[in-house]
């Protein structure tokens, strides 16, 4: 048995230092968090390595051969407040950054552009400002075929929104996102590793997290709340663009104005139907 | 210490003052089958949530065997695989857990560790039972009705869970409402009994501070039970109004296909709150008793008191406190207000210090031990290896900044199976492989159980330590099929073949148990009264099995604390707590 310990805390280092399986390249500004992972693992791995060796060597040591007797030793104040006070210094030691963190991860800067990702079972959409900067208001109210998303058509500033359903969400590299999220049916969560932030999307509320884009790419999002039957298959796709492609494909898009008008909304629309008929 | 007289004369109540009188069977029905006896009820606790845990072992190998060879098993499709993760983990987490842990070894151990005669409501505890039974039955009912059984996942959050999106939207989300609502009303019947139990019918002389740390955990874990349950009952109940009755506990307007719904105003994150509210302080409700247990193990098989035992008393009691303010840790990315993440994780990092301090203290009790290493020890030993890890790794997602990118990824499946899976199956083990000659007078096969020992432990820890490193991947809990996500690499798949494997041997292992509970009920070598030379009053009964009303005419008095082994000058290395004669702890402590 005192083998073993020795062999499970000896082998549980070994595989985390040589194991392939690790965390994605970061791609968001979100290092911090790495950074707190790592002072994470460098403690609790010193107290996992630390326990297990010494009860290794209490089995080894005390283990039963005929005529021993056990101390008698009901308790020590003094070991156990030394033991109290550094478990007190290692718990602070981690959540001291913990805390730094989670306070930038709150606070969102001021000159974050605000855009909005809207989950339905199980598709993701997304929408951009428009050239007034800003996104119009939408309601549950408003979600019709041709509408997926339930902008309010009465409200000039959603009217210049850019509306991307059913395609990649594009980003700018470098520059900070808020990102509103929307559901109209049931709980998600958008989730792309490589950005390491994430939040539920509840409907009837709107909740956020923010985030920068370091470095160009295509990653693969997905919901990460359980959603129903086809959640696993809820995948979707966020391109970081370097700032002349991302203009490029900006330009491609419709607003919401000329998605409700035009062709195109009707088209969609009727896709919308077939989908929900197979 | 003020209770040290008590070896003096005359300063003990009488121990053989007259009884309440007990009910006494008058048939076989009413002796084994309709029993009022604790020790009958918590043989069918123990052997009904053994038989239910068994239909969880089984999905569960139906789970990996999805995860490890995606589409081999043509009948697995994405929903029968949801409604095998949801049932697998409800029937673990409550009828098995939560039920073995209270109604089994709290029904055999309550009354004969603290020298009673049975519970103090004997017809409300078989009523328990009886609804147990009941609450698995209508669980066990949702496999077969139109839809089969929810898919909700066992957080149940709506409102998917009661929506078409989801399977056994039409019976099976009804019957597992009611399946829970069941439970709690039957729980709470043998909580009151545990709880009254402890507090009025100890043995004379059996203080507080002389109860054996495992009914200082299953006393701490009842108490919070009564306080958090409720809360889950009533999550239960208002779902249950929004399915049948159409009202909006936790349903706002949903577009669900292109219709309209016509839910409105409700909150479904206020479930979540309900639930978690509930569903934390259930995480300290099956490791409470584990802790207990696991220290009356160590101590008695390494021939040593307990290192700390008030201090052990003390962390149970915080432990049990904090465990109530803690809940929004499992809703870090849910949405809610992230200024509470800054009190949550503080909560949570705070809870970790006297669990800490309960790793310790079982650490220094094998310090210059006489360490035995029998099968309720080598379970013990395992559970700290587990135990240990999966409470650091509680470390990571109770902070919340690091949570955010593990939250519903594979590390937090591997770290729950671990601090509330693994390790506290593993103390049932040591638990039932310590008292199994208490309850049939017969000893379980050594080798039997040997096999059984390192498979599971081996097994397990070979299972859910790799899979944190999926989770640090991103490799998200609950998907059916991971095929097609970028950042997953080939050899994912590799690994989630081989922990299938490990998963279906140490599932067979458990197959070696159960075999080997039924032999040795009659082929076990005989065990006599105290085959562990343990000092705690269940092993000092007249009779093995214990008799109907434990004692015989008169009540053990209690002279002394739990845990007076290799006491010095002693002739023995144990001194039973039934043994008149000072204590030298509490000698110590008088002086």
């Amino acid at each position: 048995m005192a083998l073993v310990l020795v062999l499970i805390a000896l082998g549980s280092i070994a595989f985390h230092l040589l194991s392939p399986w690790w965390w994605t390249p970061i791609a968001s500004n979100w290092d911090y968090i790495d950074t707190t992972l790592i002072i994470t693992f460098w403690i609790t791995g010193i107290a996992f390595a630390a326990i297990v060796l010494f009860v290794a060597y209490c089995v080894f040591r005390f283990r039963h051969r005929p005529g021993q007797q056990a101390a008698y030793e009901p308790e020590s104040r003094r070991l156990e407040a030394w033991l109290i006070g550094l478990t007190a210094l290692g718990v602070a030691a981690m959540l001291a950054p913990g805390l730094i963190v989670w306070g930038q991860f709150v606070r969102v800067p001021s000159h974050a552009t605000e855009i909005e990702i809207v989950a339905q079972q199980w598709r993701w959409s997304f929408r951009l400002p428009g050239a007034d900067k800003r996104l119009g208001a939408a309601d549950i109210r408003h979600v019709s075929d041709e509408n997926p998303l339930g902008l309010d058509p009465q409200d000039a500033a959603a009217r210049d929104d850019v509306v991307v359903d059913g395609g990649d969400l594009h980003l700018p590299v470098g520059h900070p996102v808020k990102v509103l999220l929307r559901s109209i049916d049931v709980v998600h969560n958008f989730y792309v590793p490589e950005f390491r932030a994430k939040m539920d999307m509840i409907p009837g509320m709107i909740t956020y997290f923010w985030f920068t884009p370091t470095r160009t790419g295509a990653f693969d999002a997905l919901c990460n709340e359980v959603c129903g039957v086809s959640h696993y298959a809820m995948r979707g796709r966020v391109v970081v663009d370097a700032e002349p492609e991302y203009r490029t494909w900006l330009d491609q898009q419709k607003t919401f104005a000329q998605l409700a008008s035009g062709p195109a909304g009707i088209r969609h629309a009727a896709r919308l139907r077939a989908d929900r008929g197979r | 210490m003020a209770d040290a007289q008590f070896g003096a004369a005359g300063a003990l109540p009488r121990a053989d003052l007259d009884d309440v009188e007990l009910y006494h069977p008058h048939s076989w029905l009413t002796k084994y089958v309709f029993s009022q006896d604790a020790k009958i009820i918590a043989v069918q606790y123990s052997c009904t949530a053994l038989a239910i845990g068994l239909v969880a072992l089984v999905l569960s190998w139906l789970v990996r065997l999805q995860l490890g060879f995606p589409g081999v098993a043509s009948f697995i499709g994405p929903k029968e695989y949801y409604q095998f993760i949801t049932m697998h983990g409800m029937i673990m987490v409550i009828y098995l857990l939560t039920a073995l842990f209270l109604g089994g070894f709290g029904n055999y151990l309550i009354p004969l560790m603290l020298g009673a005669r049975d519970m103090v409501f004997p017809y409300v505890n078989m009523l328990s039972y009886w609804i147990y039974l009941l609450a698995v039955l209508v669980l066990v009912a949702s496999f077969f009705v139109p839809g089969g059984p929810t898919g909700a996942g066992w957080t149940l959050y709506p409102p998917q869970a009661i929506l078409a999106g989801t399977p056994g939207q039409e019976w099976g989300i009804v019957l597992m409402l009611v399946s829970l609502i069941l439970f709690i009303i039957g729980f709470t019947m043998g909580g009151v009994n545990y709880v009254v139990t402890v507090l009025q019918a100890r043995a004379p002389g059996m203080t507080l501070m002389r109860m054996p740390l495992t009914i200082w955990g299953i006393f701490t874990a009842t108490v919070l039970a009564l306080l958090a349950f409720p809360a889950l009952f009533v999550g239960a109940v208002m779902m249950l109004l929004d399915r049948l009755l159409g009202t909006s506990f936790f349903m706002p307007a949903i577009v669900e296909a292109g219709q309209r719904l016509a839910y409105g105003g409700g909150s479904p994150i206020l479930f979540q709150h309900l639930f978690w509210f509930f569903g934390h302080p259930e995480v300290y409700i099956v490791a409470l008793p584990a802790f207990g247990i696991v220290s009356d193990l160590i101590s008695t098989h390494a021939r040593k008191n307990i290192f700390g035992y008030r201090m052990m008393v003390w962390a149970i009691v915080a432990i049990g406190a904090l465990s109530f303010v803690v809940w929004a840790h499992h809703m870090y990315v849910s949405g809610m207000n992230p200024y509470f993440g800054f009190f949550f994780a503080t909560t949570t990092l705070v809870i970790a210090i006297p669990t800490a301090i309960k790793v310790y203290n079982w650490v220094l009790t094998l310090w210059r031990g006489d360490i035995h290493l029998t099968l309720p020890m080598l379970f013990a030993l395992a559970f700290i290896v587990t135990f240990l890890n999966g409470g650091l790794t509680g470390l990571f997602l109770g902070n919340v900044v690091v949570d955010v990118p593990l939250s519903d990824t594979l590390f937090v499946v591997a770290h729950f199976h671990m601090v509330m899976g693994v390790a506290p199956i593993l103390v049932i083990f040591g638990g039932l492989y310590h008292w199994y000659p208490k309850v049939t007078g017969r000893m379980l096969d050594e080798r039997l159980g040997q096999l059984h020992f390192w498979a599971t432990f081996l097994g397990a820890y070979a299972i859910f330590f790799p899979m944190h490193y999926l989770g640090l991947m991103g490799v998200p809990r609950r998907y059916f099929d991971i095929e097609g996500l970028g950042f997953v690499t080939p050899s994912v798949a590799t690994l989630n073949a081989f922990i299938s494997i490990v998963a279906f041997l140490v599932g067979a292992a458990q197959i070696v148990f159960l075999v080997n509970l039924a032999r040795s009920r009659t082929h076990g070598a005989p065990a006599g009264g105290n085959p562990w030379r343990a000092t705690t009053l269940e092993w000092q009964t007249p009779e093995t099995p214990p008799a109907h009303g434990n004692w015989g005419r008169t009540l053990p008095v209690v002279y002394r604390w739990p845990y007076d082994y290799s006491v010095p000058g002693a002739d023995r290395d144990f001194v039973p707590q039934n043994q008149p004669g000072l204590t030298r702890a509490e000698a110590g402590a008088a002086s």
